[in-house]
């Protein structure tokens, strides 16, 4: 019980190592041994945010080393329900993956691929879950080369966009460092609580600004917020179909989630330049829910319309940080939750149409709903959830968002969250157009010779998302309590 | 603890009861026979109505039927509050489902459509989200509803998914989300400055809390989606281009469901959120009521253009709604209560209107006035049943529209405006104008008779045909009934013209 | 002088044109082969910057000695343990990155960033 922190992140990791040999003995015993690890990290997972919730903030000492000495573990209700929503996401992922393993040519690659997308997990776990900030970058370069990898894997084009991403990656991560080192510099420290202590004392405001400006374009990069996102699209839409849900659903929310922690947790509201950053933060959200959403209604491969969305939804939770107030920052996170699973439905169930007519081009999905209900059912209520229609999370997490805005009287960013939804509706009810009304193009169904599909592995995620939008939906208020729990005192009040 | 049919729980039990069947339509809808789920939809029905009825006495008696269900946002419940104007328009709403149910089973498989079950389902859903809009009792709940309401008549006005129906429908959505999102945004504001969303009759926003010169602002964000809704001139044009989908479908957005709820909208919103107080000082009411004015002219003499039956009558209800819009924006007892009341008047009276223009349609196929020559000899009490609404709809004493629309005049007059009245007066002209000649065109003797099978036929082209089939004939002749006896007796049955009444006084603090 | 430079900011100066130069190089070098070495110097340019955190006047290396006991004579080992796993890093990505190279030098037969582009069609980028 004690140990679940770090077991979260070590079970993953031993798995996926563990696998590379498995696979060689037999190919379905490795993949099980990975399921399983991260079926007990979501478990774990679990346990550990119920403990939060009773009990409080966690601090876990790896080693049992005094702080600010070794590296610490942190979970308060925040991170925790991310750690259960990345290893929920993660678990479902792994189980979908198993449908597109055709297109792997030897068994070593599908392996890898297996082991590649484990890591993913443990990187995204990790950059949640840890306290220190040079832990954060090496968790993070574990996300980034799996990432990398993941989008290689996707074929041709793939291949491309990966190379662009790890250019582009590899600055971020580059700037992060920087900004590491000059924080470090000014405090000595590498532990976020006891920096943000000696940060707090004062006087140390050029640097933290120096450390600042190269901090936010790291995560804008590394989350696609614009101008930064130019990475992004291609590497979404051409990356390994059975990955794409996390990678699309996920990797892009915890840079968000450690930016939060660097603006909020270690930096504060004390810090001079606090709300100019903000200020610039929000103008990048903005910019952002607009461009992204305007990109995306003149695409026509889903995917792309889907990385677009992306473009623009980091920005809703960006703003929510913008405008910093914890009732704002409750939405972003709420946002964060949501729109894991609505992007990560749609990607399930964009994989779902792919894997069984082998397109992706919204043309194609005339009337589809007749084949695939359940999928086609899943893609409306995610599709609504990101125009924001209730009594989907979409909305509620909009709602947050606006009555903070209103509250804190910044009346452009409610207007620019209502303009963002109405453009949204432009390309998603184009969309469910496609799905139910469009004539219907007869494709036909791909048969699998030497592989047999696993029903209820695409079914299950795409169902999980399901509930999930909709429960999340109804259940918003308990969930903006536990975060509350956490980010009551955070921010600008 | 609450009993599940206790009296506070049957408002949950009025909008479950319809979403439950919205949901087992649209699993099992193609898995078992069409009698199958046409049953489950009776059933919900009739359920429905006996829910609403079972709530009349104690709404009447002045219980306040309260219920708060969970915390829907931080701060804020999802919470049903039975009061009497959500009354008026639940009891119509549920008593015209069962009607229009009927009759789209008669329609549907007369006219051999396609999609059934989705249109069943999409139907029982728009009924669901009108029943959240009847008993919500703050703007959240009032507004998840209205958005559902929104998104479930989207696929009824697609429902022939061809070209015409998609763009019919892109144009729904454009105006219905855009004026959906900036209410959003308006109640946003509102709970912002306000702190709180209940509604309270005679509104809660004061000027110490909204300065004026936002008021007005925020007033049009949020009664936009409701006049989007009513469609109040110039943000019509989305209900006649709807007018592609099935005739039921009209009805139902004519009559009982959507343009209703933007009617019911604006109310809640100008008198139980901004009040007449409020309303007044910021000169809201006065332009909306002036847009209405407008709305009533310029769409009868568009009416009286219009060769195709539907679209006449669709712009007839442009007209019709904006009495409605008009009689709330007067600001007083009477005409707050007229107003109401009209939502229930004309529900009958623009109903059988409709379903005589569909059992006109799917017996002979045709759409145009200028080609029902005679058709009322062949179909004569569908025609009888057209012929006694129109009369209705121009307000004659002793049909349903009298008693709404003298309301209405009644209160133009206390309030000392006389042009509002005159308005009204002239507008049921206009309405005989372009609604009478329909009948005089259906009746009329053409010179050459022909016998046909021994039988006295005016136009050779209606031979074949007889009187609709019963499962469209019943209903009509059903709403037509009921809107003569309300005309007579207003207060039949189910009490509503002292719901309306009371609704006005509760709003003007009139005990 | 030029160690007096040095010894003062002049030091954080040089890795932060390092760090330019290589930003630059991303940017404007039409060669795939090349962006990646200039990231590399990026990099490495980071790495500087930290172990020049960790210097100081007087200090030897971080390796425990029996004649030295203050730690005060020692330099600070942490930077130097970071950086470690920062070139483990920086190998790792660049790696990945040369893997990447392989496979689009064999589909394409070429590393040149235009020449790619033309032929795989324009709407990628």
């Amino acid at each position: 019980m004690n140990n679940f922190p770090a077991l979260i992140v070590v079970c993953p990791l031993c798995a996926a190592l563990l696998n590379l040999v498995l696979n060689r003995i037999n190919e379905k015993l490795g993949k099980a041994v990975i399921v399983l690890s991260v079926a007990a990290s979501l478990i774990m997972s679990v346990f550990v945010l119920a403990q939060v919730i009773t009990t409080g903030t966690i601090h876990y000492h790896m080693g049992n080393y005094d702080m600010p000495l070794g590296i610490e573990f942190v979970i308060d209700t925040v991170n925790g329900l991310i750690v259960v929503l990345v290893s929920l996401i993660g678990f479902l992922t792994l189980l979908f993956s198993d449908n597109f393993g055709y297109k792997f040519k030897t068994r070593l690659t599908k392996g890898a691929a297996n082991t590649v997308l484990t890591l993913l997990i443990v990187g995204l776990l990790g950059m949640t879950l840890t306290g220190d900030v040079f832990n954060l970058y090496v968790f993070l370069e574990i996300t980034s080369l799996s990432a990398y990898c993941l989008i290689a894997l996707g074929g041709e084009r793939g291949i491309f966009s990966a190379f662009r991403y790890l250019l582009v990656g590899t600055v971020a991560a580059t700037f992060y460092l920087l900004g590491v080192a000059i924080l470090y510099g000014v405090t000595g420290t590498l532990n976020m609580a006891d920096m943000a202590d000696i940060l707090n004392e004062g006087g140390k405001d050029q640097a933290m600004l120096l450390a600042i400006c190269f901090l936010v374009p790291a995560f804008g990069i590394k989350m696609a917020l614009f101008p930064f996102h130019g990475w992004q699209p291609s590497a979404y839409s051409y990356s390994e179909a059975g990955a794409a849900p996390l990678i699309t659903g996920v990797m892009g929310k915890i840079p968000a989630y450690a930016m939060f922690r660097y603006l909020y947790c270690i930096y504060g509201t004390d810090f001079k330049y606090f709300n100019s950053i903000l200020v610039i933060v929000g103008v990048f959200s903005v910019f952002g829910m607009l461009y992204g959403s305007i990109r995306a209604i003149a695409q026509t491969d889903i995917r792309k319309i889907l990385a677009y969305s992306s473009v623009a939804q980091i920005g809703y939770i960006s703003l929510g940080f913008a405008i910093g107030t914890p009732i704002a920052l409750c939405g972003a996170f709420l946002h964060m939750l949501g729109h894991a699973f609505m992007k990560g439905g749609l990607f399930f169930c964009t994989g779902a149409i792919r894997h069984k007519f082998g397109t992706v081009n919204i043309e194609d999905f005339g009337r589809i709903y007749k084949k695939m209900p359940l999928t086609c059912g899943t893609l409306t209520i995610a599709a609504l959830s990101m125009v924001g229609i209730p009594p989907t999370v979409g909305f509620f997490s909009k709602w947050y968002l606006g009555s903070a805005a209103a509250m804190q009287g910044e009346w452009i960013y409610l207007a620019v969250l209502v303009i963002s939804s109405l453009l949204n509706a432009i390309y998603f009810f184009r969309l469910i157009e496609k799905v139910f009304i469009n004539e219907d193009k007869s494709l036909k169904e791909r048969v699998y010779d030497e592989f047999k599909t696993c029903g209820w592995k695409l079914v299950l995620p795409v169902v999980v998302c399901f509930i999930a939008i909709l429960g999340l939906g109804l259940a918003n208020v308990k969930i903006i309590d536990i975060l509350m729990l956490s980010l009551k005192g955070v921010g600008l009040c | 603890m609450l009993g599940l049919f206790s009296l506070s729980m049957r408002p949950v039990l009025a909008v479950a009861v319809s979403l439950i069947a919205a949901g087992l339509i649209y699993v099992l809808g193609e898995r078992i026979h069409a009698d199958g789920r046409e049953g489950i939809t009776i059933t919900a029905a009739v359920l429905k109505i006996i829910l609403v009825y079972s709530m009349i006495p104690a709404v009447l008696a002045g219980t306040e039927i309260k219920i708060e269900l969970f915390r829907i946002v931080k701060g804020i419940s999802l919470a049903f509050n039975v009061d009497a104007a959500g009354m008026v328009f639940a009891c119509i709403a549920s008593t015209l489902w069962l009607l229009t149910s009927l009759y789209s089973i008669g329609y549907m498989r007369g006219h051999g459509e396609k999609n059934q079950t989705g249109y069943f389902a999409a139907f029982a859903m728009c009924l669901s989200a009108t029943m959240g809009i009847c008993f919500a009792a703050n703007l959240i709940t009032f507004f998840i509803f209205f958005e559902i309401l929104t998104v479930a008549t989207y696929p009824l006005v697609v429902h022939y998914r061809d070209e015409e129906g998609k763009a019919s429908g892109h144009k729904y959505l454009a105006y219905t989300l855009i004026s959906g999102q900036i209410f959003f945004a308006g109640i946003v504001v509102i709970y912002a400055t306000c702190g709180t969303l209940d509604f309270v009759p005679g509104g809660f926003v004061t000027a110490d809390k909204l300065p004026m010169q936002w008021a007005l602002l925020v007033f049009f964000m949020m009664v936009g989606a409701g006049i989007v809704k009513a469609g109040v001139m110039p943000l019509h044009s989305w209900l006649p281009a709807a007018m592609v989908a099935p005739t039921p479908v009209s009805a139902l957005l004519h009559a009982v469901a959507v343009v209703k709820a933007g009617a019911f909208c604006t109310l809640r919103v100008v008198l139980y959120v901004f009040g007449p107080e409020m309303a007044k000082a910021c000169h809201g009411a006065e332009i909306l009521a002036w847009m209405a004015v407008i709305t009533i002219f310029v769409s009868s003499f568009i009416a009286i253009r219009k060769d195709n039956l539907k679209a006449r009558l669709a712009f007839s209800t442009i007209g019709q709604l904006s009495y409605i819009v008009l009689g709330i924006c007067i600001l007083t007892p009477a005409a707050a209560a007229g107003a109401l009341y009209h939502i229930v008047a004309h529900a009958f009276m623009k109903i059988t209107l409709f379903m005589a223009a569909g059992a006109i349609f799917v017996t002979t196929h045709k759409k145009n006035i200028s080609d029902m020559v005679g058709i009322g000899r062949r179909m004569p009490i569908t025609m009888a049943a057209f012929t006694l609404a129109s009369v209705g709809i121009a307000g004659f004493p002793f049909f349903a529209g009298f008693a709404s629309k003298a309301n209405i005049i009644f209160g133009a007059m206390a309030a000392n405006k006389p042009l509002f009245a005159a308005t009204l007066v002239c507008s049921g002209l206009l309405a005989a104008v372009y609604l009478l000649p329909v009948s005089i065109i259906a009746f009329k003797k053409q010179p050459a008779e022909v016998h046909v099978d021994g039988q006295l036929v005016v136009n050779r082209d209606f031979a074949k045909y007889g009187e609709a089939s019963k499962l469209m004939l019943i209903p009509l002749v059903i709403t037509c009934v009921i809107s003569i006896l309300l005309g007579i007796v207003p207060n039949l049955g189910l009490h509503l013209y002292d719901f309306a009444v009371m609704a006005g006084n509760a709003i003007f603090g009139i005990l | 002088m030029i160690n007096a430079f040095l010894a003062q900011d002049g030091i954080y100066l040089l890795t932060v044109i390092l760090l330019g130069l290589g930003l630059a190089g991303i940017i404007v070098c039409n060669n795939y082969m090349k962006k990646l070495i200039c990231m590399n110097i990026m990099q490495v340019a980071v790495i500087f910057f930290f172990l020049c955190l960790g210097q100081k006047n007087g200090g030897t290396i971080p390796v425990a000695m029996d004649t030295i006991i203050h730690a005060a004579d020692y330099i600070n080992p942490l930077p130097h343990g970071l950086m470690l796993t920062a070139i483990v890093v920086s190998l790792g990505t660049t790696g990945v990155g040369l893997a990447l190279l392989t496979r689009i030098w064999e589909r394409f037969g070429t590393l040149e960033e235009d020449e790619i582009i033309q032929v795989k069609g324009e709407d990628e980028v």
